[in-house]
């Protein structure tokens, strides 16, 4: 549950306000044109963007003006979730110790995540030697280890094939049914909310839509910008 | 009709660029040849000579790019993480030093720290600036806030996520500098390191004016000496040869290590990093900035306040100072001119090719310009001085010369700064052009120069500013026929006129500067409009 009260933001060409509340667990869609305030709401859950007014709750507990670190929340980007000179184990393991300083157990930990992706034997390849695909599957290992009961997917998957696309959303609906999750996940394509999504929000000038179940959204869209957009 | 249009207008930056080869060769070759010419046959003073040269060389490089580059990485460091009131004017003095001629820099030291400096008054048992010590402090302020910059502009290549998930991540500075910023300072360092190294190297006018004696004396230094002092060509071909086989070893060992570059350095960080580092102390950090500034901020400072002690009255009424700021404009001007019109078809022939798969034709185009760096310009002095030094005629030719050194000395600086912007043009607009059959002139006018004019500008500035503040040219060839402004400097201090001298500096202050920022506040403006 991720309550946003009235919570505003504005810099000199840009203002948004959200005032909803997504409820979990479970997968909600955040569509919208760009430029709406999908990623503003996604930074100021996260805490990379702190508004000038309002509160942010997550599971009953106001973290408002809390570092990233001190919220309870994971987050995939859409490129650059690895570091090009780690290897796959210890880009998963700064999940675990930002410091790198795991015993052997924690190593283990680390293993058993990245095989729980279907990446054994990719342990030690650096970012460069895997696929777009296999690249997300570790930044999933490394949110998997960190353990946090909300996840937030900044369009991670819009750089990826069809096929491909389609596996990873698989990926995260099961590790949403496995762990419990809160999934944010922003797209710009309606048919990886309807693949994946319990409920969706629309985001466009800075505002966002009451959530609906998926079904209500896309059945009859309640602003004609929603319809415009589809 | 149309296809034949598109083959002229593909056929045309070759053409150029041949030309431009053909300039460049016309311009370095008999200078070599000339160096070249009496067989090298050394006697053992010159030998030894030769030999403390080059280790003098090779030891003030050293220590001025050890003290420059780790300072700077420490200043770049407490820069990125700190945001404060006046960081983007720090930024801007930072970058000062860069655009200020050597002379002026050595004469602001000398009045700071020289033996009736201001800080020396306070601290008579400060160490003389003359020899090693004057030599690195130079180097050092010229080259900390370089590698600072150069550094920042490294750091600031981290893409915006990784900040974000150090945040979320939770990650100490111990583990921020390891995972995060070590493999970005070890990528470029190296290049960092090795671009200041050969600025130390090849450094003329620091080493001239607070060097010399056999104890401090440059391989550049020595062969201007014994060409211009004892007119002994073989000793200064010896000396040259060291100092090329010095230049192709440190060039071969930059070629694998580029310097990070960016065209338009845009060196603010984002609130990522500096909130990453809000709990820590930020006193150490404060106190590395306030001391840079410090020892950028002082000489420029005292520049300022010995420049106003000169009798301006008089001084701007010899008309031998306005003949040097008109020579000086119009020799750099013309440079700066002849270094873009070399540079341009050049880079472009090169970057076409290279994007067109064949890398070995673009090496044609591209690898003269890299030879140039070989060539200082007291070696090209040197090679066209011995020419036409027997002939009475020379004191004729002089202007010519130190226009075409310049802008041969220029030319690297300014193909680099084309080569960015050109490499994007030819990668986007290329296609689009050649689909629809625009080309040549047309291409150019509608394309190619609104798209490249910042960059063309840029490019002519810096070269602008190198020519109309250098000295290690007009060194050689100044008389008083042929008088600049660094020349006129010179020469004042020469005949003990401090006070002339400090004078005319500021004047060659206040022009460099205003020039440099004039030209940054022009391309922001530009930047805002789009």
């Amino acid at each position: 549950m991720i309550d946003l009260e009235d919570v505003q933001w504005t810099t000199e060409d840009f203002n948004v306000r959200f005032s909803l509340s997504f409820p979990g667990p479970g997968i909600i869609g955040i569509i919208g044109p760009s430029g709406g305030g999908k990623s503003t709401l996604l930074n100021i859950v996260a805490g990379f963007t702190d508004p000038q007014s309002g509160r942010v709750r997550i599971n009953g507990n106001d973290v408002t003006g809390f570092a990233p670190s001190e919220r309870p929340v994971s987050i995939l980007f859409q490129e650059h979730n690895l570091f090009a000179h780690l290897d796959a184990a210890k880009n998963a393991a700064l999940g675990l110790k930002p410091d790198l300083s795991l015993d052997k157990a924690e190593w283990r930990e680390v293993d058993a995540a990245l095989a729980r992706l279907g990446l054994q034997g990719r342990e030690t390849h650096r970012p460069a030697e895997l696929s777009g695909g296999e690249r997300q599957r570790v930044a999933l290992a490394r949110i998997l280890l960190r353990k946090k009961p909300i996840l937030l997917l900044d369009e991670p998957f819009s750089g990826l094939g069809p096929r491909l696309r389609r596996d990873m959303l698989e990926v995260v609906r099961k590790l949403q049914q496995d762990l419990d999750l809160t999934v944010l996940m922003v797209s710009h394509d309606p048919d990886d909310l309807k693949a994946i999504a319990s409920h969706a929000v629309f985001v466009a000038d800075g505002t966002a839509s009451t959530p609906q179940t998926i079904d209500r959204f896309f059945a009859t869209p309640l602003q004609p910008r929603l319809a415009d957009y589809l | 009709m149309a296809s034949q249009h598109g083959s002229i207008g593909k056929n045309w930056p070759s053409a150029g660029a041949l030309l431009a080869l053909a300039v460049l060769a016309l311009i370095a070759l008999p200078a070599l040849v000339a160096l070249g010419w009496s067989s090298p046959g050394m006697g053992s003073t010159s030998a030894s000579l030769l030999w403390r040269a080059a280790s003098f060389t090779l030891l003030q490089a050293v220590l001025s790019t050890l003290i420059s580059v780790v300072l700077g990485v420490l200043l770049a460091r407490a820069l990125s993480r700190r945001q404060f009131f006046g960081r983007g004017f720090l930024l801007r003095l930072f970058a000062l030093p860069q655009g200020l001629p050597a002379l002026v820099a050595v004469l602001a030291l000398v009045s700071l720290y020289g033996r009736a400096g201001f800080i020396s008054r306070f601290w008579p048992e400060l160490p003389s600036i003359y020899g090693l010590n004057g030599i690195l402090l130079a180097h050092v302020f010229f080259n900390l806030p370089y590698a600072a910059l150069l550094t920042l502009i490294a750091l600031q290549q981290v893409p915006r996520e990784q900040w974000r998930l150090a945040q979320m991540l939770g990650m100490s500075e111990r583990a921020i500098f390891r995972v995060i910023e070590w493999p970005v300072l070890q990528n470029a360092l190296p290049g960092i390191a090795g671009l200041i190294f050969m600025l130390c190297v090849t450094s003329f006018t620091i080493v001239l004016t607070l060097g010399g004696g056999p104890a401090a004396t440059t391989l550049e230094l020595a062969i201007y000496q014994a060409l211009r002092f004892d007119y002994d060509p073989r000793l200064a071909l010896a000396l040259a040869m060291g100092q090329i086989g010095l230049c192709v070893l440190l060039l071969s060992f930059l070629a694998k290590f580029r310097p990070p570059f960016a065209e338009t350095a845009r060196l603010s960080l984002g609130p990522e990093r500096a909130s990453l580092s809000k709990s820590g102390n930020p006193v150490p950090d404060m106190i590395m900035i306030v001391l840079s500034a410090l020892f950028i901020l002082l000489p420029i400072l005292s520049v300022i306040l010995s420049g106003l002690t000169a009798d301006f009255s008089r001084l701007l009424t010899e008309r031998i100072l306005w003949r040097a700021i008109a020579t000086s404009g119009g020799i750099a001007f013309t440079a700066a001119l002849i270094a873009v019109l070399i540079a341009y078809p050049l880079a472009l022939a090169a970057i076409r090719l290279e994007s067109k798969g064949a890398v070995k034709q673009a090496r044609i185009f591209e690898a003269p310009v890299e030879l140039t760096l070989l060539l200082p310009p007291v070696l090209l002095g040197a090679g066209w001085f011995l020419i036409l030094m027997p002939s009475a005629s020379s004191v004729g030719y002089a202007p010519v010369l130190i226009v075409l050194i310049n802008a041969i000395m220029a030319l690297p600086f300014v193909y680099r700064s084309l080569a960015g912007s050109l490499r994007r043009l030819v990668a986007h607009e290329d296609p689009l052009c050649e689909s629809l059959g625009i080309s040549g002139w047309s291409r150019f006018s509608l394309i190619d120069w609104p798209i490249l004019k910042p960059a063309f500008r840029a490019a002519f500035t810096f070269a602008f500013l190198l020519s109309f503040g250098d000295f290690g040219v007009i060194a050689f060839f100044g008389s008083d026929s042929i008088v600049t402004l660094p020349f006129l400097i010179y020469q004042r201090l020469g005949s003990y006129r401090t006070d002339d001298a400090a004078g005319i500096a500021l004047v060659l202050a206040v022009f460099s500067i205003l020039m440099t920022q004039a030209f940054s506040a022009f391309g922001r403006k530009e930047h805002a409009h789009d």
